[in-house]
């Protein structure tokens, strides 16, 4: 969850919300009008609450469940703590993407050196067909989740 | 000439449709040679006719189409971008999946050099910058061939940017009406592949292989420069041709290892750009060109009616000839892109950068791979003109057949006759042989050497032209027997004996006074007459050009 929040705070101050949030694509100025009407903002205004609307797609884009108010009291409230990074003055500052920026990315040669191992990763799953992992059809619609946060929440 | 230029079933002849109103479609020309009817099939279909509005009303506004295209490759290597398992096309289901591929916890991605190194290469050859820093990137959605829920590639910073890609365009018969186009390269970015998905609709389910998951692959995005179909099959086709040069790629669209994705919108020039839809599921080059060009009028006509266009993702139908909406796009996708967090910056080096001693297999040296590219499509076929004084839509035709070029090489080396004649023998008769039984170079019952021979035979004049063909078609049956063979055994031989030819033409001349005659009288057609009569006196062994010299002689032309 700390990640999570941590990663909404991330995207903040690098654009208006959606150089990230869009597949990169040569007609750019059609995209983001396009976006804006679907995405909701995930990037609180302020006052620490986190809409309805916002939650309904978060849980779509992770299938995560949050079936209780708590639920989203703790979401508020990481937020409200990673807010305090608000603090610190960033001007002229470059952004740490990885802890491993000094480090020499390793390459390995172009061998042969894994696989023949159906079997066992087979294993892993709870319906196999001949050899082939076995999934649900395509994608399925989540079903409309708004009317099932409690009232409360509703602004 | 039989053969055209370009054998994607495309006629030799160009619409030229760069605007787009009622009445300026043009066509010229027809088919010829045993070429694919494509062209021909297209106007008997009953569909609108492309690019124009079905309800044309006065005073219509022009409409210009932009089409941008997002290419996928499929890096031609042993093993995947970031992992030990191997790369290759038909293997029993999950049996190349590593535990990194199936995304088990704990696994960790691990780079493959030949992967940056192609990416690299294609970058070069492609004309752009290379970042010498450049970063990794997930890309999160959920689908069951995903098994990580993220696919790892290089959206913020990736390996190559800012590059161009010329192709040709001919738009007519005459050499001199070739024209080149350049469609800019926004970027080529490596990442993963995902695994196949079999859908059984009867058991409502879907079968997951993981083989393909996690093969490197080179994305390469294109500005949306081009403006119909043509052009792009055409920008598509000759990036086909470098990455096989560069042997980066196989780039295979029936085999799945060159995958292309058109974005395309329609407006009127001077305003905004128009809402564009993604078409997905274009496997030839044929269908891509149909896919477009169906789309665009499809765009024009929705507009034309009062109508608007959605921003979604469509699929290309190949049957019906039509993009369909794909039904599993539920509405934008939010990809939460975020940097990938257990790769390091990925760091290249030039001449000038790089560090001194230094582990020679764990940096890339830019310029040691620019030294180290081949000749690129576009130059070879400069080289072939240049080297063999032949036309560019030759060079064109022998570089489009894979094996075409090596056999006619092959044939020069063993041959004295012209280059020329060459290329007149390769790109009409064989390839045209080749086309009518559908086979590779590599299928071909005639080998280089067995040609060379029957070219021999025809510069020593030890043959009628004519007869070389007859010899050819029997070459052709793979019975084993070389030219010279067949030449002894139907006795094609041209009469050398310059004597005895004489002594025909003699003949010939006093058995048919009349004709002489005519002859003398200055009628055209006659001396034509003669020539047959010596030949048929001769059961066609005697050289046309021989006998109309002997008999301008004797009759003192």
């Amino acid at each position: 969850m700390w990640s999570r929040a941590a990663s909404v705070r991330f995207r903040a101050p690098l654009d208006a919300g959606r150089s990230f949030a869009s597949k990169a694509n040569p007609q750019g100025k059609v995209q983001a009008a396009g976006l804006g009407t679907q995405a909701p903002r995930l990037v609180p205004q302020g006052s620490g609450r986190v809409s309805p609307a916002v939650i309904e797609h978060l849980e779509r884009l992770a299938l995560v469940n949050f079936g209780s108010r708590e639920a989203v009291d703790r979401l508020e409230k990481a937020i409200a703590f990673a807010d305090q990074l608000h603090a610190v003055d960033t001007d002229g500052v470059e952004p740490l993407e990885s802890v491993l920026e000094d480090r020499c990315l390793y390459l390995r040669s172009d061998n042969v050196a894994e696989g023949s191992c159906a079997e066992e990763l087979l294993q892993n799953s709870n319906h196999v067909v001949e050899e082939y992992f076995v999934a649900p059809p395509g994608n399925i619609s989540l079903p409309d989740m708004v009317n099932k946060i409690p009232s409360s929440t509703a602004e | 000439m039989a053969a055209p230029m370009l054998r994607l079933g495309f006629p030799g002849r160009r619409w030229a449709l760069t605007w787009l109103d009622g009445g300026s479609r043009h066509r010229s020309g027809s088919q010829t040679g045993p070429t694919s009817n494509w062209a021909r099939r297209q106007s008997s279909v009953a569909q609108p006719s492309l690019h124009t509005a079905q309800k044309p009303r006065k005073g219509e506004h022009k409409w210009a189409a932009v089409v941008g295209l997002e290419i996928h490759a499929q890096i031609s290597s042993n093993s995947k971008l970031f992992s030990g398992a191997q790369v290759c096309f038909a293997a029993p289901p999950n049996s190349l999946v590593s535990y990194f591929d199936a995304s088990l916890p704990g696994t960790l991605p691990v780079l493959n050099r030949r992967c940056v190194e192609a990416a690299v290469m294609t970058g070069l050859a492609l004309n752009c910058h290379i970042n010498k820093k450049s970063l990794f990137d997930r890309k999160h959605y959920f689908y069951s061939d995903l098994p990580a829920g993220y696919q790892i590639t290089q959206q913020r910073l990736p390996i190559a940017a800012n590059g161009h890609l010329t192709y040709c365009i001919y738009l007519g018969k005459k050499p001199s009406q070739v024209t080149t186009k350049t469609v800019r390269i926004k970027q080529i970015q490596l990442e993963q592949d995902s695994g196949k998905s079999l859908h059984d609709d009867l058991r409502s389910q879907t079968l997951i292989d993981l083989n393909r998951a996690g093969i490197g692959l080179l994305e390469v995005v294109l500005e949306p420069d081009l403006c119909c179909g043509e052009e792009a099959a055409l920008a598509v086709r000759e990036l086909q041709l470098i990455l096989q040069a560069l042997g980066t790629s196989q780039a295979n669209m029936a085999e799945g290892q060159l995958r292309v994705d058109a974005n395309i919108s329609v407006h009127h020039p001077g305003e905004p750009l128009g809402v564009r839809t993604e078409v997905k599921n274009l496997n030839s080059l044929r269908f891509l060109a149909k896919a477009i060009d169906y789309e665009i009028q499809r765009q024009i006509t929705e507009l034309e009616n009062g109508g608007e266009i959605l921003n979604e993702t469509r699929s290309f139908d190949y049957k019906l000839g039509c993009t369909m909406p794909m039904r599993d796009k539920e509405g934008k996708q939010d990809y939460r892109f975020m940097p990938e967090p257990n790769l390091p910056p990925l760091v290249l080096y030039d001449d000038t950068s790089l560090p001194r001693g230094a582990d020679s297999q764990q940096v890339i040296n830019i310029d040691q791979l620019r030294d180290m590219l081949p000749e690129l499509p576009s130059a070879t076929r400069e080289r072939l003109v240049q080297q063999y004084g032949m036309l560019p839509e030759h060079s064109f035709a022998l570089l489009n057949e894979v094996g075409l070029l090596e056999f006619f090489q092959n044939v020069i080396k063993e041959t004295r006759t012209e280059p020329k004649k060459v290329t007149n023998w390769v790109l009409n008769t064989f390839l045209c042989y080749l086309k009518q039984q559908n086979l590779a170079v590599s299928e071909s019952p005639v080998t280089p050497s067995a040609l060379a021979e029957l070219l021999n035979l025809l510069d020593r004049k030890a043959i009628s032209s004519s007869a070389a063909k007859q010899v050819f078609e029997e070459l052709w049956k793979g019975e084993g027997k070389t030219a010279a063979q067949i030449v002894s055994e139907q006795q094609l031989e041209l009469m050398q004996d310059q004597e005895a030819l004489e002594k025909l033409c003699q003949t010939t001349i006093d058995g048919h006074p009349q004709v002489v005659m005519d002859v003398k009288k200055r009628n055209p057609k006659a001396i034509n007459k003669l020539i047959g009569l010596v030949r048929k006196a001769s059961h066609s062994r005697a050289d046309p050009a021989l006998i109309k010299k002997i008999l301008e002689r004797k009759l003192s032309l």
